[in-house]
């Protein structure tokens, strides 16, 4: 309780935009509050029971073209003022949530109540994220449960987590630091227990921390350890007897489906052909496939992904 | 206005004391009377599990009680303050006593499925009492999925089976008033001679009707889902918990609206009464009120701008937001000139409905915040959302309420309370409100989380504030009871117009009589016309 903020740190890309837009609604806010209360204790006062100022005649043409010359008045101008303000909010909110394609990915697994991170180098993290100062970071989040939610109030970043699927949010840091971060989706009981912090360091702290926590393999060496392990090698190789799709460059590719759909194939499509088989049959592919529901838990997921994301330079296009 | 005749009539309230005739009654008075008794219990009972949040706020751990508790008491607080204080407020008691006075009707159309939407309405609480009682309901009002249906082991089947009833009480409520407004209004009472609370419960009830299905087959999707194991919202099964917010959203978007729409109607009369002016733009208030009625069907997706909706989805429900502001800011500046030579008195209902428009200023303006997308991300799911929303759902709906029961008490009851408390009462309700509500904007921005028992001790002081103010807010809140049940003993007898105002329901003697009017009134003038009333009395 000691000291009285206002206004929370400004450590991303984005916060000044975001500010700005605040600021500016926020003096409209007071001058037209302000304005609105002044007139009413005017009104009051001027126009009080028994004062001898003037009254209006009750049927005057004059006073009623002056009276929806008056309402168009404010009618139009709040509409200019809010069209302005939504091409700019929104102007920023595109900025927000579309990724820069130089961004670094960090997975994030959210469960009840705990936060998994997982980096590609496969170092792993519960609630506490390190990220080097000034790098573009993309989390790409999932839920192993129920809904939650990725806040960190100093970036003015926030995304639902969802089971399911994969969400994704990106941030650029600007101070070195340690940032709060919230879950902010009600999720439970120990909702307000999923909390963590996000570490901003500068380049050379990052690269001791990441030596510090190195692990004994990257996501994607992991992912092809489950790959072995659960049998997708059995089928997906190309020595393979089974007609099945090779997955080698198809990542990022447009998928042709058995009942005529196509599909971009990212996080979610490998997610889903892994999890709901049935859902997305490619073209001339019959549906054998077995659901790993079940057997495969969330975080091996994210680390197959990054595994057939890094096939991607391998013979193109025999996923067709 | 000489009032009517009473002969050897008695009113509406002495016509028979025997509780079987109240629980059996078919005239809209008395049943407005066995809505208020059950709606004010309710209030006080959501209004003590705010008492307990905000006291165990009052530090960074959750010292007062366990995080399962505070989980409980937020999910109670809201299921009950929405779904049975707020929806049937001001239609259900205000409305029920005053749609057949303010037409010139003897009662409404159906009064048997009046008494019916009682029923519904007490055995729909009935289930969310028994929740309460048998352990609590941990997954807040929004039963967000898949949470309440596969992850929470606390009592959602009893609660939402107590919405779902208590939908069909709203449901009927609006039927009832839709037919009554269209048939039974008085010779000469033109849709534009209509009371702006007249055109308040239309619009209202419009929306009691269209959305309200809407979140009833949710509910039975959800229990549907959680019995039957039919993949409609979990992700396991093949669902998509995002459908669930849109249906629900659907719904409790409009409701915001069934809470504001008739709170602006009740203000409307008072302020035209106490200006003594006719209401500045009456038409455009009348088309301004259907106009929120129907845009607010089609800005739902606004509470999902975080959620994983598209950004494309994102974009049109911002924008659709901005345009329904606009009759809401109309409305605002219309009051506000109604004041412009008027001859204004602040008696206590001019000023409970002087604060419903500041407050609903504030918390019309920081919507504006809320709609644009960019800054939404950094308030989506803060205390600057809870701010925002009690400022229109609290400080708007409520002061009106208690604005519209102070205005409305000596025609109700046939009794005067003392104005100097009340007009105490008022004023500490304005100033207790701003305490607590206010802070939580800055911590909000600040980003503390809404749902939170604990959070960082920086955020302390803000949440000091806030429930400090609590304090103030509550004795505004308590006050009315002793003045006002004082006075249906003890207060004076009330004549049938102590306003000196106009509308139809000033004509008939106070309490009414049951069957409202002794002759069907013939109506041959605008609605407000008080500067013609002015000139002729001198």
């Amino acid at each position: 309780m000691e000291h009285l903020e206002f206004f929370p740190q400004r450590a991303s890309s984005i916060a000044s935009t975001i500010d700005d837009i605040y600021f500016v609604w926020l003096g409209l806010s007071a001058i037209v509050a302000l304005a609105i209360g002044a007139l009413i204790v005017f009104f009051i006062i001027k126009y009080r029971k028994g004062s001898s100022s003037p009254q209006p005649a009750p049927d005057d043409p004059a006073h009623e073209r002056a009276m929806h010359r008056i309402e168009i008045t404010w009618t139009l101008i709040p509409l200019a003022i809010f069209l302005a303000m939504f091409a700019w909010s929104t102007r920023a909110y595109y900025e927000s949530v579309t990724v820069p394609p130089d961004a670094m990915p960090i997975y994030v697994v959210g469960k009840q109540w705990m936060w998994h991170i997982e980096h590609p180098g496969g170092q792993r993290e519960i609630n506490e994220l390190h990220v080097p100062l000034g790098r573009t970071i993309e989390l790409v989040m999932t839920s192993q449960d129920v809904i939650h939610s990725f806040s960190i109030p100093g970036f003015r970043v926030k995304q639902d987590v969802l089971p399911g699927r994969y969400t994704t949010l990106w941030f650029k840091t600007t101070r070195a630091g340690d940032f709060r971060w919230f879950c902010t989706q009600y999720c439970g009981t120990a909702h307000s227990q999923m909390i963590g912090r996000v570490v901003v360091m500068d380049a050379n702290d990052y690269s001791s921390w990441l030596v510090a926590t190195q692990t004994p393999g990257s996501m994607a060496e992991l992912g092809a350890a489950s790959f072995r392990q659960f049998g997708c090698s059995g089928c997906h190789s190309p020595n393979a007897t089974v007609h099945a799709p090779r997955l080698e460059g198809l990542f990022g590719t447009t998928v042709q489906l058995q009942d005529g759909r196509t599909v971009v194939a990212d996080e979610r499509f490998i997610r889903d052909s892994v999890f709901l088989p049935n859902k997305n049959v490619p073209q001339s592919y019959q549906p054998i496939m077995p659901s790993f529901r079940g057997q495969i838990d969330e975080q091996q997921m994210l680390e197959i992904i990054e595994y057939i994301k890094s096939l991607q330079s391998v013979s193109q296009g025999v996923t067709q | 206005m000489s009032s009517v005749s009473l002969g050897h009539q008695e009113n509406y309230l002495a016509a028979d004391f025997r509780l079987w005739s109240w629980l059996t009654t078919l005239d809209h008075k008395r049943i407005a009377i066995l809505y208020t008794v059950s709606i004010t219990l309710l209030f006080f009972i959501g209004g003590s599990a705010a008492a307990l949040i905000r006291l165990d706020l009052l530090t960074p751990h959750s010292e007062l009680v366990s995080i399962e508790t505070y989980n409980k008491l937020f999910t109670m607080h809201g299921v009950i303050m929405v779904w049975f204080f707020l929806i049937p407020s001001i239609p259900a008691t205000l409305g029920n006593f005053l749609v057949p006075l303010m037409i010139g009707a003897r009662d409404l159309a159906f009064p048997r499925l009046n008494l019916l939407s009682w029923y519904l309405y007490v055995i729909g609480a009935l289930f969310a009492i028994e929740s309460l009682i048998a352990g609590g309901v941990d997954t807040g009002w929004t039963f967000y999925t898949p949470f309440s249906t596969l992850f929470s082991n606390t009592h959602v089947f009893a609660a939402v089976t107590g919405v779902f009833i208590a939908g069909f009480s709203s449901i009927l409520t609006g039927l009832n008033f839709i037919v009554t407004i269209h048939e039974m209004r008085a010779p000469g009472l033109t849709w534009f001679r209509l009371p702006l609370f007249i055109w308040a419960m239309y619009a209202t009830s419009l929306i009691l009707v269209l959305a309200t299905p809407v979140l009833a087959m949710t509910l039975v999707l959800v229990t549907v889902e959680h019995l039957f194991r039919i993949g409609v919202f979990d992700p396991a099964l093949g669902g998509d918990p995002l459908l669930f917010q849109h249906l629900f959203w659907f719904y409790s978007h409009p409701a915001v609206y069934i809470m504001i729409v008739p709170a602006m109607g009740v203000a409307s009369e008072i302020i035209g009464c106490f200006a003594r002016n006719r209401i500045f733009g009456y038409r455009f208030m009348a088309y301004a009120m259907l106009a929120i009625a129907a845009f607010g069907f089609l800005v739902w997706g606004h509470h999902m701008f975080v959620s994983g909706q598209s950004a494309y989805a994102g974009t049109v429900f911002s924008l659709l937001t901005f345009l329904v502001s606009v009759p809401s800011a109309i409305k605002v500046f219309n009051w506000t000139a109604t004041l412009y030579k008027g001859r204004i008195s602040l008696e206590a209902p001019m000023l409970y409905a002087l604060g419903f428009v500041g407050l609903f200023t504030i918390g019309g303006l920081t919507g504006l915040f809320l709609a644009s997308l960019g800054l939404d991300v950094q308030l989506h799911d803060t205390y600057f959302v809870v701010a925002h929303f009690h400022y229109i759902m609290v400080g708007g709906a409520v002061m009106a309420f208690f604005g519209g029961i102070h205005f409305w008490w000596p025609k109700i009851t046939g009794r005067m309370y003392s104005d100097r408390w009340a007009r105490i009462a008022a004023i500490v309700t304005f100033i207790g409100f701003n305490l607590t509500f206010f802070p939580q904007f800055i911590v909000g921005y600040l980003g503390m989380p809404r749902r939170y028992p604990e959070y960082p001790p920086e955020f302390q002081i803000w949440n000091v504030l806030s429930s400090s103010g609590a304090i103030v807010l509550a004795f505004g809140y308590v006050l009315p009871l002793f003045y006002l049940f004082w006075s249906l003993r003890h207060g004076p007898r009330a004549p049938s117009n102590p306003w000196n105002a106009k509308g139809l329901e000033w004509q008939t003697s106070s309490p009414p009589l049951p069957e409202n009017f002794l002759r069907t009134p013939v109506v041959t003038e605008e609605p407000y016309a008080y500067a013609t009333q002015r000139s002729s009395d001198g």
